[in-house]
């Protein structure tokens, strides 16, 4: 695999992160927040990697969701 | 007597009712003052369009006077996808602070400039993340200042189980501090809070640092002095004094930092 770039990897890391974090939701609805997680990444992978500032930005905007839904009130997403 | 008054007063009612009607008539057909707006615009949908700048022509007969009216009459009648922030449109909020002419200021404060042959351009407040057109991330700002503990500490209680007393000379000494509503339109205008947004806490919050630290009824300065009394903190203030040049409610939150280095510099 080719070596990737700070904000690659810092994307990786996020996904990661989130995918990780499913495992602390209740069993029932693990496979249905995956699949959102998965949409939510596929959403944007159309984005020319040179498109340094809009990747920065969703970067951002996701740590604040994962923040967010990482609670552990929240069980499901819709 | 009685007589020709009543006549001439009808005769100056029959003059002041042509007057008024000659008055509409010209009234109706006022030349049309068109003015021009430049918002900024960039929708969070789709962040791989470039943010842009929009005109909006407004006339300004038909106008409140503030450049709120101007942007909630584009918001009603031209473009209904513009979005800001408003809510007491007086002032007190601190809501629709933005980037209007060059200046942070709240738009509800802030008169259109009648010269129509400019057009006035209207930002988001400076380096500060997006959320969508007008509206800015404040979460940073807001986290800042609860970590400053912007409330009364303190260990003795009044006997009687009231309230907290205070003198008139020492509650005059909130004057000046307690007005501020938290725009944030002071902390976005200084140069040092823009390159140290994470570490500096910036003049908003420090005003209020200052003003729970004065405060005769908070038992808690010790701790507030020790939580400033670092390099980042409370010193990257340079006193470059953008923060009360562009204070909407015409605070100094300057002379309030100053007035706590001072107090630090006894410590």
């Amino acid at each position: 695999m080719a070596r990737l770039s700070g904000m690659q990897r810092e994307v990786l890391k996020l996904y990661r992160g989130c995918i990780r974090i499913i495992r602390t939701k209740p069993i029932e609805n693990q496979e249905h927040w995956r699949q959102f997680v998965r949409e939510e990444f596929r959403k944007n992978q159309h984005i020319s990697k040179k498109q340094f500032n809009v990747i920065e930005h969703l970067i951002r905007v996701g740590h604040k969701r994962f923040e967010q839904y990482s609670s552990p009130q929240i069980k499901d997403i819709h | 007597m009685f007589r020709s008054i009543l006549r001439q007063t009808r005769a100056l009612n029959g003059f002041t009712n042509g007057s008024r009607s000659l008055a509409t008539a010209a009234a109706s057909k006022p030349a049309p003052r068109l003015k021009t707006f430049k918002i900024y615009r960039w929708n969070p949908d789709t962040p791989e369009v470039e943010p842009k700048m929009q005109s909006y022509d407004i006339d300004l007969n038909e106008c409140g006077p503030m450049v709120l009216d101007a942007i909630l009459k584009i918001k009603n009648e031209q473009d209904a996808t513009l979005t800001f922030r408003r809510s007491c449109r007086e002032g007190i909020c601190g809501s629709c602070a933005m980037n209007i002419g060059g200046r942070n200021t709240l738009a509800c404060l802030c008169r259109i400039e009648t010269d129509t042959s400019k057009e006035t351009k209207i930002y988001p407040l400076p380096h500060m993340f997006v959320v969508r057109d007008l509206v800015p991330d404040l979460t940073h700002f807001y986290k800042q200042y609860k970590s400053i503990q912007p409330y009364l500490q303190r260990d003795t209680h009044p006997a009687d189980g009231r309230e907290n007393l205070q003198s008139i000379e020492d509650r005059a000494k909130l004057d000046g501090l307690y007005e501020c509503i938290l725009c944030a339109c002071c902390s976005t205008s200084c140069p040092s809070y823009w390159w140290n947004q994470q570490e500096y806490l910036g003049p908003a919050v420090l005003m209020q640092a200052y003003r729970w630290l004065i405060d005769s009824r908070d038992q808690a300065s010790g701790i507030r002095k020790e939580m400033l009394q670092n390099s980042m903190s409370l010193y990257r203030c340079h006193t470059i004094m953008n923060c009360a040049r562009t204070c909407p409610k015409g605070l100094n939150p300057g002379r309030a930092i100053a007035e706590i280095k001072k107090q630090l510099a006894f410590d």
